[in-house]
């Protein structure tokens, strides 16, 4: 990425347009993070040629390698190199606010029903649907995860720390990371001293 | 002060989320849950009407919890709390390192928070099959009541969807139906 702010001047309609194509891009992916990357791509290279489909590539692999939700990092990314801070903002904003409001209405419907025995059967149902979904992401997560004895050792590290003895997540992830880190340097010194 | 814990406490939450919405699912545990905010099946309820409504799971949790702690003042502060982080790293990223993915810190963080990942997903299969399967804590008596049946069958009938690519959305509306059924069936 050679040119990592956009040099062009903007108008406020366009920040507009901006934050208009981020709000759609937040009403209409269900499931959030990886479902918005096909949509991100047709707006903002295709449709608004913002950046450009090599720019986007490196958008994603960024959003993935920094913490938080991938849809938020690719809006704030896409939003800077658009029109710096208020470009970023306005990007950002769009993408949260469908959420927000959805859920912001729904949420007082959603403790009420709760008390109907119909709805209670229908989440006995949907949280064996739920415990499905969260065994495919993990099928998925593992298929995409690079197999080497140091992640077989994490893997099976940040499951028994946290689910089997409690340890605070945060803090296993600070050691994994620093695990990875120190697994990095090991192999780059043995390489250098080839 | 109810408004600075949720903010604090969906900072944490912004920060360190990796790999999406279902590598959260033990942080907003230890968080959420400890506190008393959302039970652990209210929690499971809940992702369920996250995968129903647009947007990223951690923004839809930030607002709902918000939302049932301190209202909609609640709601905007626990959802600037998750996503203040990305957005402040994004844009030192996008600013300063052009070359962030290649730099060597950030290749070998990453290389050990991948298989955390999996681990984390790990922890929320655990904790969610208790939820599923054992409302009542582990008992050996659970396993021939038609409610642990019942839940194994929709359990296994979803996954096999799941596996087959069919849409979330079709997943939880056929197991909801499927609950119902067995539900009013067999009397629950």
């Amino acid at each position: 990425m050679s040119n990592t702010q956009s040099k062009v001047k903007r108008t406020p309609k366009e920040y507009v347009t901006l934050f208009l194509t981020f709000f759609k891009i937040g009403a209409f992916t269900f499931g959030g993070g990886y479902a918005m990357i096909p949509l991100i791509q047709k707006e903002v290279v295709d449709n608004h040629k913002w950046v450009t489909a090599d720019d986007i590539l490196e958008v994603i692999a960024i959003a993935e390698s920094t913490p938080g939700p991938i849809a938020v990092n690719a809006a704030t990314f896409v939003g800077y190199k658009f029109g710096g801070f208020w470009g970023a903002f306005c990007a950002t904003l769009g993408v949260v606010m469908p959420s927000f409001m959805v859920i912001a209405l729904l949420s007082s419907v959603i403790s009420h029903f709760q008390d109907y025995k119909v709805v209670q059967y229908a989440f006995y149902g949907i949280r064996a649907g739920v415990l499905a979904l969260i065994v495919k992401a993990m099928i998925n997560m593992y298929r995409k995860c690079p197999k080497s004895p140091v992640a077989y050792f994490i893997f099976a590290f940040s499951f028994v720390m946290v689910a089997l003895l409690n340890m605070k997540v945060i803090y296993v992830l600070i050691a994994c990371a620093l695990i990875g880190l120190a697994a990095s340097f090991v192999v780059k010194r043995r390489e250098a001293k080839k | 002060m109810i408004y600075l814990e949720l903010f604090l406490i969906f900072l944490g939450i912004g920060a360190f989320t990796f790999g999406g919405g279902y590598a959260m699912l033990p942080l907003i545990q230890d968080a959420v849950a400890a506190r008393g905010w959302l039970t652990e099946e209210e929690l499971v309820n809940f992702m369920a009407v996250s995968e129903s409504t647009p947007g990223p799971f951690a923004i839809n949790m930030s607002t709902y919890v918000g939302m049932e702690v301190g209202g909609l003042p609640g709601a905007m502060i626990a959802t600037t709390g998750v996503v203040l982080p990305s957005f402040i790293i994004i844009l030192i990223v996008a600013k300063f390192f052009a070359k962030f993915k290649e730099n060597f810190v950030v290749k070998g963080c990453m290389s050990g928070l991948k298989p955390a990942v999996i681990g984390m997903i790990g922890t929320a299969v655990l904790s969610t099959g208790m939820t599923v399967f054992f409302p009542a804590g582990f008992a050996l008596a659970t396993f021939t009541t038609v409610s642990f049946l019942g839940a194994l069958a929709i359990f296994g009938g979803s996954l096999i969807m799941a596996l087959k690519k069919v849409h979330p959305i079709v997943i939880i509306l056929i197991s909801a139906a499927a609950g119902i059924a067995v539900g009013y069936i067999f009397g629950l």
